[in-house]
């Protein structure tokens, strides 16, 4: 199975996951969840702590090993232990909730390293797509400065360009605003927006429901490893059905307890 | 009237440095100048130590040193990959030689590949591969859990991001992991060296000839000579620091540049 070598030719892959389960020990955390994300949707995952969305996503790209059941990204089957699962992430981009950029290495540099010494483009091309994205999010002017000297919003989007200089067919967010500054969060989440509107296939764990409920072609509530209630973000936000996801989402948009309802 | 809080610190201080003074200056007047001189920093003597102490001994200790360091630094890359190992019997044998020779005086180690281990196993080494093989081995142990440290110290997000972006565990290892972890254990490791340039000293226990003395034992050899006092041990004591003092501001060089590297 070569899964490199289609990168170039479908832009955006489907998501498909199938009664997946996952304990840590005597823990489940997913209790057989079933999801679908289509081309070039962006589906959120929303739901408390400890609800296990991080998991699910993390899930996806094999971080975490699920147990059992099955995930297809772009008809490749990821959950199959023959997986070539180096090559199959390749196409698979992921923005953590910690950035986590390499500190030893230049902006410009963490967006080629693996471009480098993964897809074995050479430096100047490397540094071509670098630079593009960089330009994307905004960071042209930041490449040659180390991690430790930007912002954590600025890190974030590196994180992002980084992500997308693979060229990605599908983009996972863990929580990439949740460790922002405030007045930061909106820079990171205009470009995700951008990205979504380009048609990018995005699966997101947020708490940010502004986002979820403007940008997410589906929200999916979760809530003790189980889905609990999914469909259009005007239906799941808007129009909750389930007690839980109204309890979730009256404590999250009205955290203080006082004021009006949300319309 | 009423001394402030910041005037009574200041005092206190001058009352320190005035102590630190009075009491320097004490032991000048009371020390017997000519018998010290005599015994301790004696000019003929020191002159007698040289050229040997450069050509043969301080040039022994570094050969000691570095011989033990490649075998100490080689071991312990192995034991360290294998302490943080996801396969157990590689763990449980990291552990125990870890703990063993962490555990066991230099000393002893000294003696057993000296004379135990020929005596047991009916073998005779090389006097040099002895020396590599007992100051290596000792350092390995504790060069181990210094690279471990520094491994464990680079936070998992970023194994995790080099995987996520389609690196494979040795690339990931290789290109992410170990140089964040150098930056770490370089002074640890600097620190490793200086204690190894140390325990060199411990090599006459293998019964060395003239030609392969090291400082200790050839300031120690020079106590002999008539008149000598104790200068030749301060001369070898002083070549001691001719290594260990470079490589302590070499390891803070080091430390500086990385620095600076990342906040250009």
């Amino acid at each position: 199975m070569s899964v490199a070598a289609e990168s170039t030719a479908p832009a955006h892959a489907s998501v498909t996951i199938t009664n997946l389960h996952k304990s840590y020990g005597s823990v489940e955390v997913l209790k057989g969840i079933n999801m679908t994300v289509e081309p070039g949707q962006v589906v959120c995952l929303i739901g408390p702590s400890g609800s296990g969305k991080s998991t699910l996503l993390r899930c996806v790209n094999m971080l975490e090993t699920p147990n059992q059941g099955h995930i297809q990204v772009a008809n490749h089957e990821v959950t199959d232990p023959d997986v070539d699962i180096n090559a199959l992430r390749q196409t698979i981009g992921m923005v953590f909730q910690q950035f986590n950029l390499f500190p030893h290495l230049s902006v410009l540099e963490n967006c080629t390293v693996a471009q480098i010494k993964v897809l074995k483009r050479d430096k100047a091309q490397a540094r071509d797509v670098a630079l593009k994205n960089l330009a994307k999010v905004g960071l042209a002017d930041k490449a040659d400065r180390f991690p430790d000297q930007l912002s954590g919003g600025q890190q974030q989007r590196v994180a992002i360009a980084r992500a997308l200089s693979m060229d990605p067919q599908l983009m996972l967010f863990d929580e990439p605003t949740s460790a922002l500054d405030p007045e930061t969060v909106g820079d990171v989440l205009a470009i995700m927006r951008e990205l979504a509107d380009e048609g990018m296939t995005m699966l997101v764990v947020t708490h940010e429901m502004a986002f979820a409920r403007d940008v997410a072609d589906r929200v999916v509530f979760m809530d003790g490893g189980v889905v609990v209630e999914e469909g259009t973000s005007d239906q799941v936000i808007g129009n909750p059905q389930q007690p839980r996801t109204q309890d979730f989402l009256s404590r999250v948009l009205n955290p203080t307890g006082v004021g009006l309802e949300e319309s | 009237m009423a001394i402030s809080l910041r005037k009574k610190q200041q005092y206190s201080r001058w009352v320190q440095y005035a102590l630190l003074i009075v009491l320097a200056l004490v032991l000048i007047v009371v020390a017997d100048w000519p018998t010290l001189i005599q015994q301790v920093f004696n000019p003929t003597i020191i002159a007698d130590q040289f050229p040997e102490v450069l050509t043969v001994a301080l040039k022994n200790t570094i050969i000691y040193t570095l011989l033990g360091f490649a075998l100490g630094l080689t071991l312990g890359i192995l034991l360290a990959l294998m302490k943080i190992s996801s396969v157990a019997p590689y763990r449980w044998l990291s552990t125990l030689y870890i703990e063993l020779f962490r555990g066991l005086p230099a000393l002893v180690v000294f003696l057993a590949f000296g004379y135990g281990i020929p005596l047991a196993f009916q073998v005779r080494f090389n006097s040099y591969v002895t020396v590599m093989l007992a100051l290596g081995m000792v350092s390995a142990a504790y060069i181990a859990e210094v690279l471990r440290a520094g491994l464990q110290a680079v936070p998992k997000g970023q194994y995790e991001a080099a995987r996520t972006l389609g690196m494979s565990h040795t690339r990931a290892m290789v290109t992410i992991i170990i140089p964040q972890a150098f930056r770490i254990v370089l002074p640890p490791l600097t620190n490793e060296v200086i204690l190894l340039t140390k325990d060199s000293s411990l090599v006459y226990l293998l019964g060395m000839t003239v030609s392969q003395y090291e400082l200790a034992k050839f300031g120690r050899e020079g106590l002999s000579a008539a008149e000598a006092g104790l200068t030749p041990l301060v001369v070898a004591g002083f070549c001691y620091l001719i290594i260990t003092i470079p490589l302590g501001l070499l390891a803070r060089y080091f430390e500086n540049k990385t620095k600076a590297r990342s906040r250009k």
